[in-house]
């Protein structure tokens, strides 16, 4: 029957296509008595093959995408279901006990848990439970005859159902054959949303019950522009469908010719337009939508993606491949931004009530200076390839940047002395906590350049955790508190005579973006997928007379509903939202 | 038999990429491999009895071969050990 979901239109466009459920399959395993011994054993060694020929697969499918370092966890996967001392403990469970190989496995790997459970003084062990887990399940799936799903097995086009999905999934997708993402979780800026965005696939997110209406191959249309699903279409509906994605590929098409193009308004106010990125296999899409610059490398990938702490040489390998591909460009790279939100499961990061206003970002790396230290030397050490800037996240004080800023000029010191070659760096502080913002002008005589955190600087200033469902409503980036202060750090570092960029979501969001050129922004950093689309929406601005619409934003708007209209009013016919 | 003792030098001691690549070189070969650490001594075939032990930095460890080709088994698992920068 036809039904409709609501949802949070995460990434622009209509697709429709056949569900693919990536969702965990009920895996309780129910003990059993049994009596044909030597079938059961074969069901054992059945299982191990498949879940072995899986793994494979997985793993050629990562070391393509992600490089051989990586897939090196599922190396480690395929050992544990090649254990001889786990195969032959099973089996005895299987003879001794007379129990079905679901339950034997289950018995085994429960023990062995709970010796890893117990090396207290070797957390990253303990860690391995998550990957004797994932074995396990794959392992009884096939016992069950239930599908675990995977993004990487994924051979033929589809609608990706589920319940979240998690940075690491960036790597699995493969655009060919992914249509569009649905999720129950999540707001607009939340991983599931950004990532959609980054590969220009249309997504609607924070379904709340996707994966439990839509089931396994049933058509749906995903409409990623209103934030709606269509359970079982009706063929006029689907015909209006393959008709909008049909439009969509034209769009793509025309706003292609424009990757070579400079981003300037009607007027001719020139402006930079730069790519988000988090991993360097995020390039190829930084190229292909005509970035002038990379205004934001995240570099935690390196670190969660990796079960001990990346070596200086790692990082500088993967900062030099960066920093060369988009010489002479300019790459800016923030260093560590991790927290307790986010804990390093090789170090051991203290229980915190509060992570998101605990030790995280620049405060972790000022407490624990030796892994901030390697980080700058690899840094450092890839500058002499290209034009690199660095910047520090989460500064709230002038003392915390002078801090980091020191540390940083001795190790550039020790490699001069050391006769390292290295480039000009620019060192610069991102400005996300409210704080800062409203200090901008006294960071500005000390920064080489500020880019404003938006995704932070919303959640800081209106006390909202945007991953919360409950409060997503506060991540307004229109509000006319978020325009003040915007406003502030852009002429702060004008007055200064330093470059302001921003490098959050809102940078590229379709109503900001004429409030943004109005104030006078020089740089604009966002996912790729929006590279192109923006500067499009610029080269139809007239940025002179933006000016006057900013003024009133911010002298006369109350609420963001507010900001909203008068953008619709100064800008008519460029924008729907 | 061939018995030698290591100490294990890496700062994250015997983690997952090292464990399954000492397993895979100890798999090569006939002989039992065994690995003890402490007072407990496990298969080095088996990739979880290595991770339960839990070999942390500057541990010191022995390996045990034993069989036809003992000889080339130990070989095998002190350069994996030396190649991964566990042990000198």
């Amino acid at each position: 029957m036809r039904a409709m979901l609501k949802g949070i239109a995460a990434s622009d466009g209509v697709v429709c296509g056949q569900a693919y459920r990536l969702v965990e399959p009920d895996l309780n395993v129910e003990r059993r008595l049994i009596t044909n011994l030597d079938s059961e054993l074969n069901r054992f060694h059945q299982a191990l093959e498949a879940a072995v020929s899986d793994i494979e697969t997985i793993k050629t499918r990562a070391t393509k995408n992600l490089g051989a370092d990586s897939a090196q966890v599922f190396s480690a996967h395929i050992a544990m279901l090649q254990d001889p001392e786990l195969i032959a403990a099973v089996e005895a469970n299987i003879k001794d006990k007379h129990i079905n190989a679901e339950a034997a496995i289950a018995d085994v790997t429960t023990g062995y848990e709970a010796t890893l459970q117990g090396l207290t003084d070797n957390p990253y062990m303990q860690e391995r439970i998550t990957d004797l887990h994932d074995v396990t399940k794959r392992l009884t799936g096939h016992l069950l005859g239930v599908t675990l799903p995977d993004l990487v097995l994924i051979d033929h086009p589809v609608v990706v159902v589920t319940h979240d999905l998690i940075p690491s999934d960036t790597v699995s997708v493969n655009p060919k054959y992914i249509l569009g993402f649905i999720t129950d979780v999540g707001g607009r800026t939340s991983h599931s949303s950004i990532l959609a965005r980054n590969l220009n696939l249309p997504a609607v997110v924070g379904t709340q019950n996707a994966t439990k209406q839509i089931p396994a191959g049933e058509t749906v249309i995903l409409n990623g522009t209103r934030g709606n699903v269509i359970i079982q279409p009706t063929v006029d509906e689907l015909a209006t469908a393959r008709r909008d994605m049909q439009e969509r590929v034209a769009n793509q098409k025309r706003l292609a010719t424009l990757r070579h193009h400079e981003t300037t308004s009607k007027d001719g106010v020139g402006v930079m337009l730069a790519a988000n990125i988090g991993t360097a296999s995020d390039l190829p899409a930084v190229l292909e939508n005509g970035a002038e610059a990379i205004g934001l490398m995240r570099t935690e990938f390196l670190y969660m993606d990796a079960d001990q702490l990346p070596t200086e040489d790692e990082q500088f390998n993967v900062y030099r491949q960066v920093v060369q591909s988009m010489a002479p460009r300019p790459v800016v790279i923030r260093t560590l931004d991790i927290g307790g939100d986010k804990p390093l499961p090789y170090l051991k990061t203290k229980h915190e009530d509060n992570p998101f206003m605990g030790e995280r970002a620049i405060r972790q790396s000022l407490a624990h200076q030796k892994i901030f230290r390697s980080q700058l030397r690899a840094l450092l050490r890839a500058s002499a390839f290209g034009n690199l800037r660095i910047m520090f996240p989460m500064i709230a004080t002038l003392d915390e940047f002078r801090q980091a800023k020191a540390i940083y000029d001795d190790e550039r010191s020790k490699l001069t002395t050391a006769q390292v070659p290295m480039g000009k760096v620019k060192v610069g502080m991102m400005v996300e906590v409210p704080a800062a913002a409203l200090l901008a002008d006294r960071f500005a005589q000390e920064v080489d350049f500020m880019s404003v955190g938006t995704n932070d600087l919303i959640g800081y200033t209106m006390a909202a955790d945007r991953t919360n469902q409950d409060v997503a409503y506060l991540y307004q980036p229109y509000h006319p508190a978020i325009l003040r202060l915007v406003d502030r750090i852009i002429h702060a570092g004008h007055a200064a005579g330093i470059p302001v960029a921003m490098c959050g979501e809102m940078a590229g969001d379709p109503i900001a973006v004429p409030l943004l050129l109005g104030m006078g922004l020089d740089e604009f950093s966002m996912g790729a997928g929006a590279v192109l689309k923006t500067r499009e929406l610029i080269g139809q601005l007239n940025a002179h007379d933006l000016q006057s619409l900013v003024e009133t934003a911010l002298n006369s708007a109350s609420t963001s509903q507010e900001v909203i209209t008068m953008v619709q009013a100064a800008v008519p016919g460029v924008l729907q939202k | 038999m061939e018995k030698r003792e290591f100490h294990v030098t890496a700062e994250t001691g015997i983690h997952a990429r090292p464990a399954t690549l000492l397993v895979q070189a100890a798999s090569k070969f006939n002989s039992e491999v065994s690995l003890q650490y402490q007072d407990k001594s496990v298969n080095l075939k088996s990739i979880m009895g290595v991770m339960s032990l839990g070999v942390g930095q500057n541990a010191e460890i022995t390996i045990t071969t034993d069989g036809d080709d003992e000889a080339d088994a130990m070989n095998a698992v002190a350069e994996t050990l030396k190649k991964e920068g566990l042990s000198d």
